[in-house]
């Protein structure tokens, strides 16, 4: 059994590990340090922590002023209230300044279980996704919510990384992480499965299954959102026969949408989209409620199924 | 008050009188854009670019300087007339004002040098000050930082969250200076959204409050010396000013909150301005 990893407390971590190399690392939080676990930082360096309350348009427009300054900020809250609710704090005085902003949101997507719909966040990455200078992330486990953090604090920039509330299992033998490379976990001719997030894992399970079925199946974990990686999309495109696009999120503007952008701009093939079609979250377990959205491996296999048979 | 604070403040008046000069040429200029505002918040501003501000023209990324940012973004004209008037771009650029290309965008960005961070949505300025303020503490920097309001504005939530953390988190070192007017886009301000009782509301979320006249350079010069001397809190100089100030067709007229002069009106208020 793979190893299972809360990213957020990977996060934390994280931040501390940045907090003791480089005085310039500051961290914000509105009043959700403890499930966010930036709170590990706050312990480490009180002085270089800062909770703004609940009022996340303050926090989010003044580290822009801590960016202004030279430091390199990052920014936390659950994933419903650092990224709609702070919308425009973002585009106007982080992007629009090209900023070193790095929004790191928790609790992303219908996983977060029972808190239900008003706290699962299914449209961050499209709202991320039209901003130009934003980096977008979306690390599939623990070990890779490391790299992504360690990108953003070496990278300029303003960057969005997506973490969720669960526990998630280690993916193994995977190829170190570069930004803005998809990482290539099977190669295969028929079929393509793209996946990114929490569903890396489903869609790994998904890709045994066909591969047990004699099916060569491609499968790309695409951690990082922008910059995308469009020779890998166009090279799968090409070379197989369609593309599964998996995400614990909105099938609107998210990483279906950017695939589909590349793809019928260049190369049209079928792209399936396997992600929550128009409809807001629900209360629930994490495990019932990704059945109920059509979020599971035998969801993607059966799509995956269906472009090759 | 001495000889010399008399010259200081009448070489300050004389310096308002070219800044709203050139806020006007500008704005009959570019065709578009906020003389009401703009002028209002002319001696405020003017005050503290030539009679308060640490800050280096020649070196504007230097550590140590006092920031200002304008929150009220859309009265940038006055920003772009002192950043030139202090030597910071050549006067020229100003007649580039809104035009494809140029770097005095209409609302402020920073390609103008001397423009620290990018404003012109309403409400978010007091938190990036607040931010530079943060800065200044964890760098163990002495500079101030300085914040332009504006009173339509403050009826964004934004405000209030930053003001509560201000207090907070004592930035004795931030000094807000609203520009009270008294209008706004749609009308009066007790009509469309009053704010009163707004020294009050300052103080409750624990400001130090310097009510003055926003035109009177003594008085302006005087709160900036005693904002500076608060300790353990943040300072709001709450300055009653009047749209438009400077050219008496403008005064207090709600249309001139966004429209610009035409030709025969801008040589009027050169005129008046002389």
């Amino acid at each position: 059994m793979a190893e299972l990893l809360y990213q957020r407390d990977i996060y934390g971590k994280t931040l501390v590990e940045l907090g003791k190399a480089q005085t310039r690392i500051v961290v914000l939080d509105a009043d959700l340090s403890s499930s966010t676990r930036t709170a590990l930082f706050a312990r480490e360096f009180p002085e270089r922590f800062f909770n703004f309350g609940v009022a996340e348009q303050n926090m989010m427009a003044a580290s822009a002023g801590l960016a202004s300054c030279g430091k390199i900020v990052f920014v936390s809250s659950f994933a419903m209230f650092v990224t709609g609710r702070v919308w425009n704090q973002i585009r106007n005085t982080v992007a629009y300044n090209n900023f070193n902003v790095k929004i790191v949101a928790t609790h992303a997507g219908i996983t977060v279980g029972p808190d239900g719909a008003s706290h699962q966040a299914l449209e961050d990455i499209t709202l991320m996704r039209l901003l130009p200078n934003m980096n977008i992330i979306v690390p599939c486990d623990g070990p890779q919510t490391r790299d992504a953090i360690l990108t953003a604090a070496r990278t300029e920039g303003p960057f969005y990384i997506r973490l969720g509330r669960v526990k998630v299992q280690t993916i193994e033998e995977k190829n170190m992480f570069e930004f803005g490379k998809a990482q290539v976990l099977k190669q295969g001719h028929q079929v393509t499965i793209i996946a990114c997030g929490i569903m890396v894992a489903e869609a790994l399970v998904a890709a045994k299954n066909l591969i047990n079925k004699g099916i060569s199946v491609r499968l790309l974990n695409m951690h990082t959102i922008r910059p995308l990686d469009t020779e890998a999309i166009l090279d799968s495109a090409r070379n197989t026969k369609g593309i599964v696009v998996c995400e614990e999120h909105s099938v609107v503007g998210g990483l279906a949408q950017a695939v589909d952008e590349v793809v019928a701009q260049n190369h049209p093939v079928k792209v399936l989209r396997i992600g929550v079609k128009h409809r807001f979250g629900q209360s629930g377990e994490p495990q019932e409620l990704l059945k109920e959205y059509n979020l599971t491996s035998s969801d993607i296999e059966k799509a995956a199924y269906s472009l090759v048979s | 008050m001495n000889s010399s604070d008399d010259r200081k403040i009448r070489a300050l008046q004389e310096q308002a009188k070219q800044i709203r000069r050139l806020i006007v040429q500008m704005l009959a200029k570019a065709g578009s854009g906020h003389p009401g505002g703009s002028l209002s918040s002319a001696d405020l501003i003017t005050a503290l670019f030539f009679g308060v501000l640490r800050h280096d023209p020649k070196n504007p990324g230097w550590p140590d300087r006092d920031r200002f940012h304008m929150s009220k973004g859309h009265c940038c004209p006055l920003w772009y007339a002192v950043l030139a008037e202090s030597g910071y771009f050549p006067k020229e650029t100003l007649l580039t004002l809104r035009q494809l290309g140029s770097m005095l965008q209409g609302h402020p960005d920073r390609r103008a040098p001397g423009v620290e961070v990018a404003s012109g949505s309403l409400g978010q300025g007091l938190s990036v000050a607040l931010g530079m303020s943060l800065a200044a503490k964890l760098d163990n920097k002495e500079y101030r930082v300085y914040c332009l309001l504006g009173d339509g504005e403050i009826q964004e939530g934004n405000i209030w969250e930053a003001a509560m953390a201000a207090s907070h988190y004592k930035r004795d070192n931030l000094c807000a200076i609203l520009d009270y007017n008294g209008f706004q886009i749609d009308g009066r301000i007790e009509d469309v959204m009053s704010l009163e009782p707004l020294v009050a509301k300052w103080q409750a979320f624990g400001w130090h409050t310097i009510e003055i006249d926003g035109h009177d350079m003594k008085q302006i010069l005087e709160a900036y010396r005693q904002a500076k001397t608060v300790k353990g809190k943040p300072s709001i100089i709450i300055a009653h000013t009047i749209k438009g100030k400077g050219v008496s067709f403008m005064e207090s007229v709600v249309d001139f909150h966004g429209r610009t002069p035409n030709t025969e009106e801008t040589k009027k208020a050169i005129e008046e301005l002389g």
